[in-house]
């Protein structure tokens, strides 16, 4: 079973906070992690490995510091770690990381599945995965909560929805998407750590992939973006005062006033 | 302050911080409640390689000393020193076995000590002899290819849920200690059974039994060292061992003393956090010091075991006392400066307080160590006269 | 290509440096200086005063072909029922059809759905109606490629589709095929007329950055929106419109996964995406029994109960409750939050609620600031003393 995970660095945004005064990101104190849906992800291609032997290899496109997730993958449990970099890489939108994907993908050879997270923390769209299994032209089955099982060249896996789960077979080598539901990520081991610091993780650049540079990066991407800002909150808010007592009638009133209660 | 770790002590503190915050933090005032030992914490420990840091590497180990064990004891007591206890006590059963062990004892039972596929413990108090070792009475009657225990342990932390434990019993009785014995003895061995768990003032999700020898017989092979030696054996581990009592006790303090800034920084009192005011600040002024204190003393004493010095009775001995008592008096003004709130179970100040308790008691109460620091003295002075 | 920084401009003020995502930007010697890593993502060129900070784009704009034109909604459904989110896109949809003078289409797949006359009624001007049993369920290879097929056929100008589990999982894949952008969960959708193209906003990290993204070479322009961003409009029953069957030739469509089974969930009885009032509860809750409050409360109210994403991983309540960025968007009526500081993440979720009341003790919580109403005090005693008056009402 060989198995690719794709991931990617960002900064733990769960540390993310605006300065109310300046209204600018507080950066300090703030790491850089795997994207913590992508651990869901390394750590069922690690399962799989253990389940039907092969090897996981992680996969990531990013800048040279990206470099460290990729080690820390290595630590959980990846065999193997590629990142893609190239100055041409960066403003990728998600279609020019997809074809920058499975150019890496197509020059790495026989897989059997790639396992994605369900989106990233930063960019948020969920949007490279299935992205990515069109231009491999293999299957996609998004939202996997559970790998049921795998024979025959065929694997059977429970996806979430809305309203439930479904059950859908799909022939190997497929591309999934997996939600935290899937497994608890195991902690890295002293070992894998120590083998992580010695692990070479060879950089592919646009030469390597021998990949068009105008479909990668800025460069190749359909989207622009061309403004970013603050979201504003403007606050026209009326705080109660007064007794507690006092304020919980004020608040029945206005809300009579809505005609909500 | 700046200890000089190496890369790779630094790793092993980090990660074992990981663990303690990610995994043992969502559960420890439950396992305090219902008293349950922490098996799947111990997993994640064996997972994260955390048994193979006391195991040398020729046992599957990593090789590390006294002052890696005291990292992980003291990030894991930082959280829940209840779960530190059950950790630490397998490098407690492990060490004489390390130390004095032979080739086929060691290689039959470290390769699954450091995996953490089996937990260990290691036994000398009895109903009868406490600070009094040398009233044990379990004895060790030597027979056609091995010994026959009869006896009972008592106050065995990880008792009833260790496999392998270190069992200090009398294989000539006519010789008093000098007849002691270090052997080891199989869970599952016949004669051998546990008595209830105890229920504890702290540390409530490690477990303490009763061991109970009836009639057990063990294999010859299972003695470690020479007969007669055990006595000494003991003595010499708790040389050892003591300074990981000493980095439960500072990471129990350091715990403490983190609730307690956070807490006076949010509680408003007369107009102003309580950290602003001069009383509080300067309980925690003397408290930061104190933890302070007791961990260079601590990683100073655990360096000096590491580096095969011959004797460090004292110095380890100093490294229990005085960071356990540091542990009882931090974590009993964090619970003073945090007033009512530092009283209520709901808030981990407490549990820390009662967990620092048995830093004071066990492995030679602070009495005992002071006496054997000042038999010490006496002893040099003695020599340069 | 790349990012430019204008020495000659830049005056060292240090606007742009925090606002690196990154960490990237420095000043030195009163000038800043980046450091590798860049992603191009544009935060300091927006924050720079000077326009010392340049980020060029593709030198060269390819033609777009006007052969495209009109607005296409995808309207889902599952098992004959249209999803709440059509008829969002479709209030939308009609905004942006309006500015650009052009057709508003909504394309419909499934077997025997009777609603179909409420699309025209919710705005659309066409619907492209494909009517199969093999269509009645998800069925995302099929989808896609008959999406495609309509697409490459008709050629909108922009696509708009509901960011749900099978639209964020089949958009992406027609985008994918058809090589054009598709930005994903958008929450503001305009247009800019000079060059007519679709300004599409959208929250990043964790909705702490907006992001305004534009598709200038390829067409259509794809965007998915989360439900409950839009609001619906009011049906208009007299509106005309022309309702298109398209056949749906099953042999020339590949399905390469399989779908064996479908279990409903039925542990989910609330369905926070639909109330009207949503009581929500947050850490101040101190613990799980203490959701019982809020139950007594929402009960009484006929409201569903909400949560943020801290007790919902403290294991509190479960997932299906839980409203923010990696929860449910929701847009109730009134929306009560107790308890809950108000992290980004779950503003996110819920700042479009037409009226927000927040309950907390810290006056400081950042709740208040998006809360139509607030009371700074003990939930404890808030909530069970207005469960009280309602009751009594």
């Amino acid at each position: 079973m060989n198995v690719i995970v794709c991931l990617k660095q960002v900064p733990g945004t769960a540390q993310v906070k605006i300065d109310p005064e300046t209204n600018t990101l507080i950066r300090e104190g703030i790491e850089n992690v795997i994207n913590p849906f992508d651990t869901y992800a390394l750590e069922e291609g690690v399962r799989l490995k253990e389940r039907f032997g092969g090897k996981v290899t992680a996969m990531s496109m990013g800048p040279p510091q990206a470099e460290g997730a990729l080690r820390e993958a290595v630590s959980l449990g990846a065999d193997e770690a590629i990142l893609l970099s190239d100055k041409a890489f960066a403003g990728a939108d998600t279609w020019a990381t997809a074809y920058t994907l499975a150019s890496a993908v197509n020059k790495l050879g026989q897989y059997d599945i790639i396992i994605c997270g369900r989106q990233t923390l930063d960019g948020d769209t969920g949007q490279v995965g299935p992205e990515l299994s069109e231009m491999l032209e293999v299957p996609f089955v998004a939202y996997v909560s559970r790998i049921e099982e795998i024979a025959d060249g065929q694997m059977r896996v429970q996806r979430m929805v809305e309203e439930g789960h479904e059950v859908i077979e799909a022939p190997l080598p497929t591309v999934i998407t997996v939600v935290k539901e899937i497994n608890v990520p195991r902690l890295p081991s002293l070992r894998g750590i120590v083998k992580s610091k010695s692990a070479v993780i060879p950089v592919w650049t646009v030469p390597d992939l021998g990949v068009d540079q105008s479909r990668v990066g800025l460069a190749g991407s359909f989207t622009k973006v061309i403004k970013v800002f603050f979201p504003q909150r403007v606050c026209q808010g009326e705080i109660f005062q007064g007794e507690l007592g006092n304020q919980v009638e004020c608040l029945m009133g206005k809300l009579k006033d809505a005609g909500l209660v | 302050m700046e200890y000089f770790l190496t890369e790779e002590q630094k790793t092993i503190k980090s990660l074992a911080r990981r663990i303690a915050e990610e995994r043992i933090l969502p559960v420890r005032a439950e396992l305090d409640e219902t008293e349950e030992f922490p098996w799947a914490i111990m997993k994640d420990l064996a997972d994260a390689d955390m048994f193979r840091v006391f195991v040398p590497e020729e046992y599957e180990g990593l090789g590390g000393g006294c002052l890696e064990l005291c990292l992980v004891v003291e990030e894991l007591s930082r959280v829940c020193s209840a779960i530190a206890t059950c950790y630490a006590v397998n490098a407690l059963g492990s060490f004489t076995l390390i130390d004095y062990g032979t080739e086929e004892q060691r290689r039959k039972y470290l390769p699954d000590i450091a995996g953490g596929k089996k937990l260990t413990a290691f036994a000398v108090t009895e109903p009868t002899a406490g600070s009094d070792v040398s009233a044990i009475k379990t004895t060790a009657e030597k027979v056609e290819g091995g010994y026959v225990l009869n006896g009972t342990k008592q106050f065995i932390t990880n008792g009833g849920e260790a496999e392998i434990y270190t069992v200090i019993a009398l294989t000539d009785k006519a010789r008093g200690v000098r007849g002691a014995s270090a052997i080891l003895v199989e869970k599952d061995t016949p004669g051998f059974s546990f008595g209830k768990k105890e229920k504890k003032m702290g540390i409530r999700a490690s477990a303490t039994r009763e061991l109970i020898f009836r009639n057990c017989f063990v294999p010859e092979e299972n003695l470690i060292a020479k007969p007669g030696m055990g006595f000494l054996l003991a003595m010499k581990l708790f040389d050892h061992s003591r300074p990981g009592i000493g980095a439960q006790a500072v990471g129990i303090a350091q715990g403490a003393l983190e609730v307690a800034v956070d807490y006076t920084r949010q509680r408003i009192q007369f107009g102003q956090p309580l950290i602003s005011l001069p009383v509080v600040q300067d309980i925690l002024g003397e408290m930061a010091t104190q933890v302070e204190a007791a961990r260079a003393l601590v990683y100073a004493a655990a360096r000096m075991v590491d580096s095969g010095a011959k004797k460090v009775t004292e110095e380890s001995a100093m490294a229990k006392v005085f960071a356990s008592d540091v542990a009882m008096k931090v974590t009993t003004d964090a619970v003073q400066i945090c007033g009512g709130t530092g009283y209520m179970r709901d808030f981990p100040l407490e549990k820390m307080m009662r967990d620092a308790k048995i830093t004071q008691i066990y492995e030679g109460s602070n009495q005992i160590l002071r006496n054997a620091i000042a038999i010490e003295l006496r002893k040099r002075k003695a020599r340069t006269e | 290509m790349g990012i430019q920084i204008d020495l000659d401009k830049c005056v060292g003020c240090g606007d742009c440096v925090p606002v690196c995502p990154f960490g990237l930007l420095e000043i030195v010697d009163d000038k800043v200086q980046l450091k590798e890593g860049c992603t191009l993502c544009g935060a300091c060129q927006e924050a720079c005063g000077y326009e010392a900070i340049l980020i060029e784009a593709v030198s060269e704009v390819e033609a777009v072909s006007d052969s495209h034109q009109g607005i296409w909604v995808f309207a889902e459904q599952r098992n004959g029922k249209l999803k709440g989110v059509a008829y969002e896109l479709l209030a939308k949809g009609r905004e942006l059809a309006n500015t650009l003078q052009t057709d508003l289409s909504a394309v419909c797949f499934g077997h025997g759905i009777d609603e179909v006359n409420r699309l025209i009624a919710h705005g659309a001007d066409k619907v492209y109606m494909v009517d199969s049993p093999d269509l009645a369920i998800n069925q995302e290879d099929l989808y896609a490629q008959q999406l495609i097929e309509l697409i490459r056929q008709h050629k909108p100008e922009i696509v708009l589709a509901g960011a749900t589990s099978l639209g964020r999982a089949f958009i992406p894949r027609v985008a994918a095929i058809l090589k054009t952008g598709l930005t994903a969960d958008c929450t503001g959708l305009d247009i800019d007329t000079e060059n007519r193209l679709l300004r599409q906003t959208r929250p990043t990290f964790g909705g702490n950055i907006m992001a305004t993204i534009i598709c200038q070479t390829k067409r259509p322009q794809m965007s998915t929106v989360r439900p409950r961003v839009f609001k619906k409009n009011e049906p208009d029953e007299k509106r005309k419109g022309q309702i298109i069957k398209v056949d749906f030739n099953r042999e020339s469509i590949t399905s390469k996964t399989k779908l064996l089974n479908f279990v409903e969930d039925l542990t989910e009885t609330v369905k926070i995406e639909e109330a009207d009032i949503i009581v929500s509860g947050g850490r101040g809750l101190g613990k799980a029994e203490n959701f019982q409050l809020l139950r007594e409360l929402a009960s009484v109210m006929g409201a569903a109960v909400g949560a943020s994403r801290a007790v919902v991983d403290e294991g509190w309540i479960p997932y299906s409750h839980q409203v923010g960025q990696t929860g449910k968007t929701v847009c109730p009526k009134l929306y009560i939050a107790c308890g809950i500081s108000g992290a980004v993440q779950h503003l996110a979720g819920m700042q479009t609620s037409d009226i927000i009341v927040a309950i907390n003790d810290n006056p400081n919580a950042p709740i208040f600031e998006v809360a139509t109403f607030g009371i700074v005090g003990d939930l404890f005693k808030v909530v069970p003393m207005l469960t009280e008056k309602l009751k009594n009402q």
